[in-house]
């Protein structure tokens, strides 16, 4: 069917300048080789080289498989109904994209009622209960699906949850108003303050700015007052150091590190801190 | 296999990949008799003179395609702006009213690095797949792909600094796509974290137009300054493992662009203007080995070579469809 091309004549030899040009372009695609795995590759170094741990969203997986199964795309962020999740920037390295909750900025508080991350989040990075072949670190586990506050009333009182994210620690009892037995009156750490939370007795379903609800506390117990799962954390009578007793806030097996007491202590810097992805240790 | 099916199938793909297009071995006598007309046809010399004087150039295509762009990239910012909720998410995985979609070169890194798939991302993934085997693969990266565009402003100015002879391109082997598609895949799969998404711009500007800009724009500045003043539109050509993702996927697309031998005159415009002048090779004179041949699956459907043929011998094509109207 097909007429044939001429004979192929030989290949004349290349002339010095054409070999030039050829190395020229080796090197070019090298330099272009070099630069685009140089990028690459530097993203490791924020993982080397990691001061702080990240809170991730509820139903994180465990960091490794997190990161290898998130894909970026902020749709746990645009369901979230106080945009307590952030993705973070260059400086994570390979995490660039990566959602995290920033909880002394704004914490999440379960408004949702039904971790609405996990459900929108399409490949299975944010889970409700992890598959089998995921292992569950020891004490990441919760004893108990946590029973929310806010849904105490509700024939389904519990959030659907199995693992926690974090545990909460006090850090700083000396300056905890709780502990020194003080009192707060005001806005929890001012005016500007942007940070949302549910209120139950002023909206179920929209939650409002922190600074539009002003406390007027005797003493203060505003990380147990607002800890939205049942049971997490308690103003208990404890022996101090010296042997008196005195009250102070006892984080319990409950928590899943959710970090709105984090969010809400009115001391400069926080008393009480979330650990991320830390696990219960009896 | 006839020579015109090898060429489709076997030339075009390994030329994807990255190898230098060769002259055809065979040539259909259809297309020969063509060929031998035009040699040293001084009738067509003067007609082609005529129609590159009346040769109206339109931008029609490249208005429909920034239009799409646009409009796509902000029904994305605009979903999560104002809570719309008609296209949640970003490039790299997103639910269109509901449906899941999900980017196939980020699905790829993640199943590899992941090694699990779960029921979302298998629907997302096929979604996409059936999506852009219509369209024609890498219809993706012009059409949708934010980078793009930018990259073409960048283009602009690199060849206007060219034309001005303050530069030359720097062009560079393009095997290397094939082989960052190829480290890409087995760094993901290697050390379970999804690096390309890191550096991909495509997921960086798209995160930065719905969530806010951040620092990694830096790294997008930094490959729009190396196409300016270095290699002419590097990154699409040379690099970008997601191009040859959507590429393989527009080996079986329908929409392609078609190229007629008759009415051509081999001056060359089309490849002058075009990301991937590689896929154009068969309209240099004397080498298109039949009188209709659809452009290879590394064509990106931009348009560019449909706007700027001033003869109308490139064209967009639906296989099948040309042939029921």
């Amino acid at each position: 069917m097909s007429e044939s091309a001429p004979p192929a004549t030989p290949k004349p030899p290349a002339s010095r300048e054409r070999l030039q040009q050829a190395r020229r372009r080796w090197l070019r695609t090298i330099l272009l080789t070099g630069g685009v795995m140089g990028a690459a590759l530097s993203g490791f170094l924020p993982l080397v080289y990691a001061r702080t741990k990240r809170l991730r969203p509820p139903g994180a997986l465990d960091e490794k498989d997190f990161l290898a199964s998130c894909i970026k795309c902020g749709q746990c962020v645009q369901v979230c109904p106080v945009q307590a999740i952030k993705l973070a920037d260059l400086v994570d390295g390979v995490a660039v994209g990566v959602p995290y909750i920033d909880a002394r900025e704004q914490a999440c508080d379960f408004s949702c009622d039904a971790v609405q991350c996990i459900l929108a989040c399409p490949t299975g990075a944010l889970v409700y209960k992890k598959p089998a072949f995921l292992n569950v670190r020891k004490g990441a586990k919760l004893a108990a699906a946590p029973i929310l506050k806010a849904k105490e009333k509700d024939p389904e009182p519990t959030l659907n949850l199995s693992e926690r994210i974090g545990v909460a620690r006090l850090t700083r009892p000396e300056a905890c108003l709780a502990i020194q037995g003080k009192g707060f009156k005001g806005q929890v750490r001012g005016a500007s303050f942007t940070a949302r939370m549910r209120y139950m007795e002023v909206n179920r379903w929209k939650p409002i700015g922190i600074s539009e609800h002003p406390y007027d506390l005797a003493e203060c117990d505003l990380c147990v007052r607002e800890c939205p799962v049942k049971g997490a954390i308690s103003i208990e009578t404890v022996f101090a150091p010296n042997g008196s007793k005195r009250k102070s806030p006892v984080v319990h097996e409950p928590c899943v590190g959710c970090g709105v007491c984090e969010m809400i202590c009115p001391v400069e810097p926080t008393c009480i801190v979330i650990d991320a992805r830390e696990v219960w240790n009896t | 296999m006839n020579a015109f099916l090898r060429r489709r199938f076997f030339d075009q793909i390994v030329v994807m990949f990255g190898r230098e297009p060769k002259k055809p071995e065979a040539i259909a006598p259809e297309a020969q008799k063509i060929h031998l007309h035009k040699r040293g046809n001084r009738d067509l010399i003067a007609e082609k003179l005529h129609a590159r004087a009346h040769a109206v150039h339109t931008h029609k295509w490249r208005k429909r395609r920034w239009a799409t762009l646009i409009i796509v990239n902000l029904m994305f910012t605009f979903s999560f702006w104002f809570d719309i909720q008609i296209l949640e998410g970003a490039l790299t995985a997103s639910r269109f009213v509901g449906f899941h979609l999900i980017d196939l070169n980020s699905a790829l890194q993640v199943m590899l690095a992941h090694k699990h798939i779960i029921v979302n991302l298998v629907i997302g993934t096929a979604t996409v797949f059936v999506l852009w085997l219509l369209l024609g693969g890498r219809t993706f990266c012009s059409w949708v792909c934010p980078y793009h565009l930018l990259a073409e402003g960048a283009e602009k100015i690199h060849l206007y600094l060219v034309k001005e002879k303050l530069l030359t391109d720097q062009n560079i082997d393009r095997r290397l796509r094939s082989l960052s598609w190829i480290v890409f895949a087995a760094l993901a799969a290697g050390t379970g974290y999804t690096v390309f998404e890191a550096i991909s711009p495509t997921g960086i500007l798209s995160r930065a137009l719905i969530y806010g800009p951040g620092l990694a724009l830096l790294w997008v500045l930094a490959l729009l300054v190396f196409e300016v003043f270095f290699s002419r539109r590097a990154w699409c050509r040379y690099a970008c493992p997601i191009g040859l993702t959507y590429g393989v996927v527009g080996i079986f697309s329908p929409l392609r662009i078609k190229y007629t031998l008759d009415s051509c005159f081999h001056e060359g415009d089309c490849r002058k203007v075009c990301l991937v002048p590689h896929v154009l090779d068969t309209v240099i004179k004397g080498r298109a080995v039949a009188t209709e041949i659809p452009i290879g699956p590394d064509c990106t459907r931009c348009g560019l070579c449909v706007d700027t043929c001033p003869t109308g011998s490139l064209s967009f094509d639906v296989k099948g469809l040309s042939k029921l109207l």
